[in-house]
């Protein structure tokens, strides 16, 4: 009797049961570190090497190690942080807003969007904290009183709303990056054969038993964290961008930047969900929860936001043109012809042309194009980057200051660091929690396979015929054809 | 004290749904469900009320949003006034941002430690589950048994009639 609706497209392929969720998403917790998975780790222990060292340097011999000079004060390590930042996005949008929008095809990639999100975050707090010089003060930033030392904070400075903002960020990300997963933590524990193990995931899971008041109390939480989350993502970016916009710099000065700087952190955060997933599949054997038509829509909400990018550099061209303002104009000459010019054409190239090939189905569905694809994206947003922040700076109001700016290797060691570290907390993420939300997966296990409800709710006052111990439902394995067009 | 309890066993949640509609019907209390994720109508077959947390959570944004801005206020205003590109001490639009921030902050983490507490969910290192299939692809009904042995044979076949796939029984021990 099973129907398979013509309209909906399953989500989750292959035919699999409740168990079979379980199955696949524990193998990966229970089994050995495998050979590749060491190998991974291995390398990405290598750069947390080169980024402790690079950071030893800078405490020991201060910001000097770096390559920035009077005129450009700001150049890698912000625009690092502001990549970094970026990159989070996408798994705040996956997990809030996609659940306020009830886009079902998120559930089986929040968990790792999320994870990426903190990882991002904490490899992008390390720059301004690293830029402070005197990292044990950090906490001075914070509103503490006089007789620490400072008077108390300006609040009317971007910097400190991006304190403020970065902070909430963060804690509210892992706080519901944490709720998410202690059913899963309950699952894992119940399946748990070593007493090390089986400890450790009832400590982490809170003793959750999914008793129906629970979960009713847990889907509340979900929906108004996903609400607050929603504004608060979008926030972030937009206040991490008036750390720029409300300067006097030519070329930061532009009310175009909140929106223009949200929409650049969800491209190359989509970018970047894209590589971790791309590669999370095959490596744990997740092809019938992340399946192409996953790859498919995340590829699509790449090129909306790339070609969002795309309108906000042309028309902040159009707008120094426009404004009739001398130093505006020779920002975005010098932007687009001078020194720097090759930085303004990879992330023209990088940014604005290539992800166009996503308007061809072929390429939306290739997994060697997306994969090649996301990590041009990714280069092309750091390029936007230092396209804004360097060029802005190099040449300013008096050319006897003009300079050209160039990293030392500290600076490279910091930046390549944080990937090791990004890699290093995703890796470990991978092995020892689950990847995929088992949950939530379970629920939309029948989506796009209609087995016709039979609860019809109690409202109704028929009496509900006495059921006959039914066959458990089974979902959909047959090979049908799920194209919707015919 | 130690509890007995008749465990029902449900392999799909629309035969649960049906099951807890008609053993209600019946006149038997159920003491809780427990699902491997969230039953959609659950709630309203089971009776249980609507979650009165989204009123906390905008009482805690509300106190958020407030002590933001007498912090903002307090510190800049009176506290130690001073000039900072010619605004006015109390520069409202200047503290919006904050003021959001904090709104959010105090929103989500009261909300959560609030969910935390009334669900009593906490660290510990053993966790007693009724069937530990019921975070795999069980659902898994529980009633309390509290007289003789009869009762038990009598849930069972009730249980079996409105397709549970096992029964069983369970003692818990519980504080």
């Amino acid at each position: 009797m099973q129907h398979v609706s013509p309209v909906r497209e399953p989500l989750v392929t292959g035919g699999k049961t409740y168990h079979d969720i379980t199955q696949d998403v524990c193998r990966q917790v229970e089994a050995k570190p495998n050979i590749r998975w060491m190998a991974a780790l291995s390398v990405a222990l290598f750069f947390l090497g080169i980024f402790f060292y690079s950071v030893y340097r800078t405490l020991w011999y201060g910001i000097g190690e770096w390559g920035l000079n009077k005129t450009v004060g700001w150049a890698w390590d912000i625009t690092n942080f502001v990549w970094w930042v970026g990159i989070g996005h996408a798994g705040t949008l996956i997990s809030a807003v996609l659940l306020l929008f009830r886009q079902k095809w998120r559930s089986s990639i929040n968990r790792a969007a999320e994870a990426m999100t903190i990882f991002a975050v904490i490899c992008a707090a390390m720059f301004p904290v690293l830029h402070m010089g005197r990292p044990w003060l950090a906490y001075w930033v914070f509103p503490f009183q006089n007789t620490f030392g400072s008077l108390w904070v300006n609040f009317n400075s971007p910097l400190l709303w991006d304190v403020f903002a970065i902070s909430t960020y963060f804690s509210v990300s892992l706080v519901f990056w944490y709720i998410g997963l202690i059913p899963d933590f309950a699952t894992i524990r119940d399946r748990a054969k070593g007493p090390i193990a089986k400890r450790a995931y009832a400590l982490l899971s809170f003793g959750w038993k999914g008793s129906a008041k629970a979960w009713s109390r847990y889907e509340t939480v979900s929906l108004i964290l996903a609400g607050v989350a929603t504004p608060l993502v979008l926030s972030v970016h937009t206040i991490v961008s008036m750390d720029f916009a409300t300067s006097i710099v030519p070329g930061w000065h532009t009310t175009i930047f909140p929106p223009y700087f949200v929409a650049g952190a969800i491209f190359s955060g989509f970018a970047m969900v894209l590589t971790l997933m791309l590669i999370t599949r095959v490596v744990f054997k997740l092809e019938d929860y992340i399946t192409l038509e996953h790859i498919a829509l995340m590829n699509k909400i790449m090129m909306i936001t790339g070609s969002i990018v795309g309108v906000a550099y042309i028309t902040e061209f159009f707008i120094a043109w426009y404004s009739q303002v001398e130093f505006e104009q020779y920002a975005f000459i010098n932007r687009a012809t001078g020194p720097y010019w090759w930085a303004y054409a990879s992330m023209m190239t990088c940014n604005v042309i290539t992800p166009q090939l996503v308007w061809f189905r072929r390429i939306r569905y290739s997994i060697p194009a997306t994969f090649v694809l996301s990590i041009i994206v990714n280069i092309g947003m750091w390029f936007e980057r230092f396209v804004i922040i360097v060029t802005s700076l190099h040449r300013d109001y008096l050319p006897s200051s003009w300079v050209m700016f160039s990293p030392t290797w500290v600076d490279i060691g910091i930046y390549v660091g944080t990937l090791g570290l990004f890699f290093t907390l995703f890796l470990l993420f991978a092995k020892f929690f689950p990847v995929v939300n088992m949950a939530e997966v379970k629920t939309i296990l029948k989506y796009g396979v209609d087995n016709g409800p039979t609860y019809v709710g109690h409202h109704s006052h028929q009496v509900a015929p006495v059921h006959q111990p039914v066959a458990p439902a089974v979902p959909a394995s047959a090979p049908v054809n799920y194209n919707k067009h015919d | 004290m130690t509890k007995r309890f008749a465990l029902g066993i449900f392999d799909d949640e629309d035969v649960l749904l049906h099951a807890i509609e008609n053993i209600r019907a019946a006149g038997v209390k159920i003491h809780d469900v427990f699902s491997p994720y969230p039953v959609h109508g659950i709630d309203d077959a089971l009776g249980i009320e609507r979650s009165r947390l989204p009123i906390a959570a905008f009482f805690f944004g509300l106190t958020g949003l407030s002590f933001a801005l007498w912090m903002q206020i307090y510190m800049l205003g009176f506290d130690w006034p001073m000039i900072i590109g010619g605004k006015p001490h109390i520069a409202l639009p200047a503290f919006i941002p904050v003021s959001f921030e904090m709104t959010v902050l105090f929103c989500a983490h009261g909300m959560v430690i609030t969910f935390f507490t009334i669900s009593k969910l906490y660290p510990r290192w053993k966790v007693p589950v009724m069937d530990v299939r019921a975070t795999d692809d069980k659902f898994v009904m529980a009633i309390e048994l509290k007289d003789d042995a009869s009762e038990l044979s009598r849930l069972t076949q009730l249980l079996r009639e409105n397709g549970a796939s096992e029964v069983n029984e369970k003692e818990m021990t519980q504080k």
